[in-house]
């Protein structure tokens, strides 16, 4: 039995994020980080590794800059990560992504009694839907949105959650798993981990290792292979300013008042 | 001959998954319906629904009302509650038979879900949590004309790669609402969408529709054998949630509630009351546990366009921005003369909400009384 959490390295969105005159992102300037949901997905199978012993190994994609933030997996507790990285997967949607990633866990190799575990969405797309088409692409079944998991044996009991309440779902391993934040509270790196993590293996896996799985085709990885293309991208629309009303007693909230029932807007 | 998303030819009309639980309509879908039709007329092709149940005939024809042409339904006590296999099975498999060149889902943690899946399986693109989306290349540029910073007079819309006119551009928020994305899928069809629940406009009912729309069965296979996972129970949650979506007044409060938690949503209930309005919540107040998470307007929480939406001590992040600032009319009310909630509101008062709101709430029973 092993656990695979899927993470992304991803610019931190609720700081300050600076926008090029063109509309695209200026990432050289922002913090990355480890996207937050994917905390929760690392620290589900951390405690499922204290509770089964079983292996943990974290599977990321991007840049070799993302070898930093391995290292902070690493010191978390995890026992092994993957970075899949190469040129020709650079600019893939979320099909073309899902298709890699699938290709590197199944030449990872998945056992009947596996757990594929990711965060909900990634803060710079927000899309969801990278766990979902790798397990499509596994052939695996999925339960997302999970706010508690229970295991007995090879059964994994969900509390799936939804708008209006939740749905308990049952799913045999191997399945993917993809969860929200109510999940947990993740732990942080120990002391220990901080010195083991150096000596723990950070494999990469480049284009020749996963060149002649059957899911990686010119045509399906990459921004060739994307089925979506950007067409325009922009910043939304600085609103004109509107009227900051003088003092706070009630002669102010009476104008207020005035105002609003005037334009009958109330 | 095979299936192959990527003879475009082949590929017409607009679906809609029409998302139904516990035999309901979920109330998105009438929004999906009525942006549905725009799209079809934009093509001049149909606008069809795929409802996915068990035994819900009885809410198809309604469909019709928002504008639909017809919609195909597919009845199996396998289909009665939501399981991402039985679902993708059924939809890819209409799909593949119907070939529609368009798919909207509601972005609900049902849709979220089932479109992904779906479009991994028919190999094509899709797009997330969309708030707009275009045919018409038209209405394209006119709504970057005011919902951009874009120069769309200086601007070259065109492209050798794809008819501009022809492919559903779908525009969604990126890096935390900082940015808005124009997404295209011009070599695959179906092109997918998952749109935000709450920002497409209702159409107006319309009862000749109900008694046009055409209803259609078509054959399909499911078995047991197809459904990898069991679901145990569905939980309604106890507590009423409160419908931000349909509100027409929301009074929000933020951090600013701090130093009296329960006077500060007391007082943001009463002004609520006073109005005829629900009460919203920003991120940090859902978090703090001081109310719950069916309050919470934001990115993370729900996007809302109410006639007004008062923020009372909400500082006005750029997360929570994205979930309300197309209401028709913003009301702030906060400390800091600072906030960015002023920038966007079209009136402010600086003050401490707990002295400004009793006495707004006086003003305005006064001035209603007076009207």
């Amino acid at each position: 039995m092993k656990i695979m959490v899927t993470v992304k390295q991803v610019p931190d969105t609720s700081g300050r994020v600076a926008v090029n005159e063109d509309g695209t992102l200026n990432r050289a300037s922002m913090q990355t980080i480890i996207n937050p949901d994917d905390l929760n997905a690392v620290e589900e199978a951390l405690s499922l590794k204290d509770k089964y012993g079983c292996k943990v190994v974290a599977f990321t994609m991007g840049p070799m800059q993302a070898e930093p933030m391995l290292r902070e997996l690493l010191a978390m507790g995890v026992d092994e990560t993957v970075l899949i990285s190469a040129r020709e997967f650079g600019g893939s949607d979320t099909y073309a992504t899902s298709q890699i990633i699938a290709a590197a866990i199944d030449t990872y190799g998945i056992d009947d009694d596996d757990i594929i575990i990711a965060g909900r969405q990634a803060i710079d797309g927000d899309t969801a839907q990278v766990g979902p088409q790798i397990a499509e692409k596994l052939h695996l079944p999925q339960v997302t949105y999970a706010g508690e998991v229970k295991k007995d044996g090879n059964v994994l009991t969900v509390k799936r959650m939804l708008e209006d309440g939740y749905m308990t779902v049952k799913v045999s391993t191997p399945c993917m798993i993809t969860c929200i934040k109510e999940l947990n509270d993740p732990r942080y790196m120990s002391f220990r981990g901080t010195i083991e993590c150096w000596e723990k293996p950070l494999t990469i896996m480049d284009y020749n290792a996963l060149k002649d799985h059957e899911l990686i085709d010119a045509t399906t990885i990459g921004l060739k292979g994307s089925p979506t293309n950007i067409y325009k991208s922009f910043a939304p629309p600085v609103k004109e300013p509107g009227m900051i009303l003088e003092g706070s007693g009630k002669e102010t909230t009476d104008q207020l008042a005035h105002i609003l029932t005037g334009k009958h807007i109330i | 001959m095979a299936y192959n998303s990527a003879d475009i030819a082949a590929f017409k009309n607009v679906w809609v998954f029409c998302e139904q639980r516990q035999g309901k309509m979920m109330p998105t879908t009438f929004e999906l319906i009525s942006e549905g039709r725009k799209l079809a007329d934009e093509l001049g092709v149909e606008l069809c629904g795929i409802l996915l149940g068990d035994d819900v005939d009885g809410i198809a024809a309604e469909l019709g009302g928002y504008g639909a042409d017809r919609v195909y339904v597919y009845n199996s006590p396998l289909l009665k509650n939501y399981t991402t296999d039985a679902y993708t099975k059924v939809i890819v498999d209409a799909v593949e038979e119907f070939k529609p060149e368009i798919m909207i889902y509601g972005a609900s943690h049902i849709g979220r879900d089932l479109a992904p899946r779906c479009a991994a399986r028919l190999h094509t693109g899709l797009c997330a949590d969309c708030t707009h989306l275009d045919v018409d290349l038209n209405g394209y540029v006119e709504f970057l004309r005011t919902g951009s910073n874009v120069d769309v007079d200086n601007t070259n819309f065109e492209t050798k790669m794809f008819d501009v006119n022809t492919n559903l551009k779908m525009t969604r928020p990126a890096f935390g609402g900082h940015l808005m994305a124009t997404i295209v899928c011009p070599r695959f069809r179906p092109a997918m969408a998952t749109v935000r629940p709450g920002v497409m406009k209702r159409r107006p009912f319309d009862e000749e529709g109900v008694k046009k729309v055409e209803i259609v069965h078509p054959d399909f296979e499911l078995t047991e054998a197809d459904v990898q996972t069991e679901v145990v129970e569905v939980v309604k949650a106890a507590k009423k949630l409160v419908d931000l979506i349909g509100a027409e007044y929301i009074v929000s409060v933020g951090r600013g509630i701090a130093k009296d938690v329960e006077g500060g949503i007391a007082l943001a209930e009463e002004l609520a009351d006073v109005l005829g309005g629900v009460v919203g919540a920003s991120r940090a107040v859902v978090d703090a546990g001081w109310m719950t998470a069916d309050h919470q307007v934001g990115q993370t929480g729900k996007t809302v366009h109410p006639k007004v939406y008062i923020a009372l001590g909400i500082s006005g992040a750029i997360q929570h921005k994205a979930g309300m600032q197309e209401s028709e009319y913003i009301i702030a009310v906060n400390k800091d003369e600072n906030a960015p909630m002023f920038e966007i509101a079209n009136y402010g008062i600086v003050g401490d909400l707990f002295k400004v709101v009793p006495l707004l709430i006086q003003s305005i029973k006064d001035a209603k009384a007076e009207a």
